[in-house]
C-alpha cells in the first residue's frame, strides 16, 4: 500500500527583515531556506538541528502561526499558504500543536476545564455538558483526573502541565499535531512518561506527528523518518534506521557522533566541528556548511550543493554529485 | 493523628481540590474579603464615602451653603461644628459631606470612561499593531506633550464650566495613560505562548482579546485606576483653583482646598480636613484596587 501524503512543505522560506541603523541597507536573517518535505498519514515526522537552525520556525509556519515569505503548504490536498485567518480557524481542528514550554503555553487564569473545553467550543462541538465529559474522558486518557478540573495551571508540575497541553491538542481528534519540542524543558524522568503518552495517542487516534526535537536520543526512539536541518535548510532527509546508521551528510555525522555511547565496550570516531554556526546575517557562500565541514572541497565554497536523492535517502551535499 | 491523615488520603488522594469544587461566586468572594484585613478596610472607606455621598443631605449636621459670617472662621469643636467653618462661616463637616458625592463623581466617572477609552484604543494598538498603532501612538504623543491641566482648561474654557464638563475634559486628557499602559501589556502578552496556543486551537481573534488578553490585563488596570482616582479628585481641585471647575457656592473636595488655601496661615482647617478626605478615599481606593488585584490573580488567590 502506498503511503498517503498528508502533509506537503514545499520551498518554505521564512526570512526576517532585519534594520541595522538609519539609511544602511536592509538585511535578511534567512530562518528557513526553501525546504520541502512531505509527511505522510500516520508517520512520526523527525525534524532535527541544533538549536537555531530553523527547526521551530518551520513548525510554526507550517501551522501559519508565523506569517511565512513564500512557499506552499498543502494540507489534505488544499494549499492553506495564503487561506485567511476565518477560514484557517477552521482547519485547525485539523492540526494542533504541543508547545516546548508548558510553563508559558497555558493562561494562567483558566482553570484546566476552561482550557480543555475551548478547543471543543470554539469549534462548535457538542453541548455543554459532553464538553465537559470530554474534558474529563481526555484528562483520564493523558493520565490525569477529574479531580484536577477545577484547578489552576501553576498548580501542577511541568510534566503535569505538559499533559494538559497534549490533551488540549489532542481533544479536537486532529489529523496532525505539531510537537514543538514537546519534551526538552522536562526533567529525563518524565520525559519518557510524556514520549510514552504520544506513542499511546498516536496508536488510540491514529495522530500524524511532526516532531522538532534536538534530542537524537528520543527522535530515533519514536520517529518513522527524520530530516536534519542546518542554518534554515533541510541537508538530509531518509527513514531513521538510514540516518542513525548510515548517515550520508557531513553535518549529520558530526552530530550523530556527539550523541552519548551507551554501552562502554562501544567505541566510535567522534567528529569534533570546528568553529561556531555561522550568522545566519551571512551565512557563507556556496554550501552553509563548508567553513566546518571536514570533507570540504573546492566546488563547496562557490556553489550551493545539490540535492540528490539516493533512493529514499535525500542528501543535500556536493560529495554525491557524480 | 498521622493515622488519620493516611486514612484520608486514602480514602480521597485529592482532597484540596475536591474542597475548590464549585464554591459559588460570592460566597468565595466573601470568604476571601474577610480574610483580608486591609481588603476590608479598603472596602468599608468606600462604602463608608458611598453612603455619605448618596445620604448627605439627611447626615449632614448643617445646610452646606447656610453663611454666618458672625459665626466665620471657627476652630474646629466650637459652637456646634465639629470641623470648624469657613471664611463665610459655613460648616465645613456639612461641606466636606455634600462635597464627597461631586468627588466621588468626578474620580469614579472620569476613571471609568478613560478607562474605556484608553484601554479599547491601547488593545486595539497593541494588538493589531500597523496602522491603527501608529496613529493612535502618534495621537498619545501629541497630547503627552500639552500639559494636562492646560488641556483641560482650554477644553472647559471652550465648553463652559460645570461638572459635566470637567469629567468630559478630564476624560479627554485622561485616557492617554490608559492607552499607553495597556498597548505595551498587550505587546507583551501576544507574544506569549499561550496566545500562540490559542490561535493554535483555533479560537476567533475577538475571542482571544476578550477572553485570553483582557483578563490578563486586570492587574495593571486596577493599580493604574486606584491610583488614578486620587489624580482626578486633586485635579478638580486644580481647575476650581483656576476657576473653571465645580462652581461656589457648590462644595466640592476640590473647591474646598482651593478657596481655604489663602487661609492657610490663619485657619489651617480649611484646607486640611478636605486634604484629609482626599488621602482617606485614595488609601481606600488603594488598599480595595490592592486586594482586588490578589483576588483576580489564581496565583494569589488563598494566601
Amino acid at each position: 500500500m502506498l503511503p498517503e501524503p498528508l502533509l506537503e512543505i514545499k520551498q518554505l522560506k521564512k526570512f526576517y527583515d532585519i534594520k541595522t541603523g538609519w539609511f544602511q541597507p536592509k538585511q535578511q536573517v534567512k530562518a528557513v531556506d526553501d525546504v520541502s518535505f512531505t509527511v505522510y498519514k500516520g508517520e512520526t515526522f523527525g525534524l532535527v538541528g541544533e538549536s537555531g537552525c530553523g527547526k521551530s520556525t518551520t513548525g510554526r509556519a507550517i501551522l501559519r502561526l508565523q506569517e511565512m515569505t513564500s512557499g506552499e503548504i498543502w494540507f489534505q490536498g488544499e494549499n492553506i499558504a495564503g487561506l485567511s485567518y476565518e477560514k484557517m480557524r477552521k482547519l485547525r481542528r485539523k492540526m494542533q500543536m504541543v508547545f516546548q514550554d508548558p510553563y508559558a503555553s497555558l493562561n494562567p487564569k483558566k482553570t484546566i476545564l476552561q482550557i480543555l473545553t475551548e478547543p471543543l467550543r470554539v469549534h462548535g462541538l457538542y453541548s455543554q455538558e459532553e464538553r465537559v465529559k470530554k474534558a474529563i474522558e481526555i484528562l483520564e486518557i493523558v493520565g490525569l483526573s477529574e479531580y484536577h478540573l477545577h484547578s489552576y495551571p501553576h498548580e501542577f508540575s511541568g510534566g503535569q502541565r505538559q499533559r494538559i497541553g497534549i490533551a488540549k491538542a489532542v481533544i479536537l481528534q486532529p489529523e496532525l499535531i505539531i510537537a514543538d519540542e514537546p519534551v526538552s524543558a522536562l526533567d529525563v524522568s518524565i520525559q519518557s512518561q510524556v514520549i510514552n503518552l504520544l506513542l499511546k495517542l498516536q496508536r488510540d487516534f491514529q495522530l500524524t506527528y511532526v516532531f522538532i526535537s534536538h534530542d537524537l536520543g528520543v527522535v530515533r526512539h519514536i520517529t518513522d523518518r527524520v530530516g536534519v536541518m542546518y542554518l534554515g535548510k533541510l541537508v538530509e532527509l531518509a527513514q531513521t534506521e538510514d540516518i542513525f546508521t548510515d548517515p550520508k551528510h557531513p553535518y549529520t555525522k558530526a552530530l550523530l557522533s556527539a550523541v552519548p555511547i551507551t554501552h562502554p565496550d562501544e567505541e566510535k570516531d567522534r567528529v569534533i566541528l570546528a568553529g561556531d554556526v555561522p550568522s545566519p546575517l551571512n551565512p557563507p557562500q556556496g554550501c552553509t556548511f563548508h567553513p566546518r565541514c571536514p570533507d570540504c572541497m573546492m566546488i563547496c565554497k562557490t556553489e550551493k550543493p545539490p540535492v540528490i536523492d539516493l533512493g529514499n535517502h535525500v542528501v543535500a551535499c556536493h560529495m554525491y554529485s557524480t | 493523628m498521622n493515622q488519620t491523615t493516611i486514612t484520608s488520603t486514602g480514602v480521597n488522594p485529592h482532597p484540596v481540590n475536591m474542597l475548590r469544587k464549585r464554591e459559588p461566586k460570592w460566597q468565595s468572594f466573601l470568604r476571601r474579603l474577610l480574610k483580608s484585613p486591609t481588603g476590608i478596610i479598603g472596602f468599608l472607606i468606600i462604602l463608608g464615602v458611598l453612603f455619605l455621598g448618596l445620604c448627605g443631605p439627611w447626615v449632614a449636621p448643617y445646610d452646606p451653603n447656610q453663611a454666618e459670617l458672625s459665626k466665620k472662621l471657627l476652630p474646629p469643636l466650637s459652637d456646634g461644628h465639629w470641623l470648624g467653618t469657613d471664611q463665610l462661616g459655613r460648616d465645613i463637616f456639612s461641606r466636606l459631606i455634600h462635597g464627597s458625592s461631586v468627588s466621588l463623581i468626578i474620580g469614579s466617572c472620569t476613571v471609568l470612561f478613560a478607562g474605556l477609552i484608553g484601554t479599547t484604543l491601547g488593545l486595539i494598538a497593541g494588538y493589531f499593531r500597523g496602522w491603527a498603532d501608529i496613529i493612535i501612538m502618534r495621537i498619545v504623543d501629541v497630547k503627552l506633550s500639552f500639559p494636562f491641566v492646560l488641556l483641560v482648561l482650554v477644553i472647559n474654557a471652550v465648553m463652559g464650566a460645570g461638572l459635566q464638563n470637567i469629567i468630559i475634559s478630564l476624560v479627554f486628557a485622561g485616557w492617554i495613560i490608559y492607552a499607553r499602559v495597556v498597548r505595551s501589556e498587550v505587546l507583551a502578552l501576544r507574544e506569549k505562548e499561550f496566545i500562540l496556543s490559542c490561535i493554535a486551537t483555533g479560537v476567533p481573534r475577538w475571542e482571544i482579546i476578550l477572553r485570553h488578553i483582557v483578563p490578563n490585563l486586570f492587574t495593571p488596570i486596577i493599580v493604574l485606576s486606584s491610583l488614578q482616582i486620587a489624580t482626578y479628585i486633586i485635579a478638580e481641585a486644580s481647575i476650581s483653583f483656576l476657576g473653571f471647575g465645580v462652581q461656589p457656592p457648590q462644595p466640592a473636595w476640590g473647591n474646598m482646598l482651593s478657596e481655604g488655601k489663602d487661609y492657610i496661615f490663619s485657619a489651617w482647617w480649611l484646607i486640611t480636613f478636605p486634604g484629609i478626605a482626599i488621602v482617606i478615599t485614595a488609601l481606600g481606593v488603594n488598599l480595595f484596587g490592592d486586594w482586588l488585584r490578589d483576588v483576580l490573580d489564581p496565583e494569589l488567590k488563598g494566601n
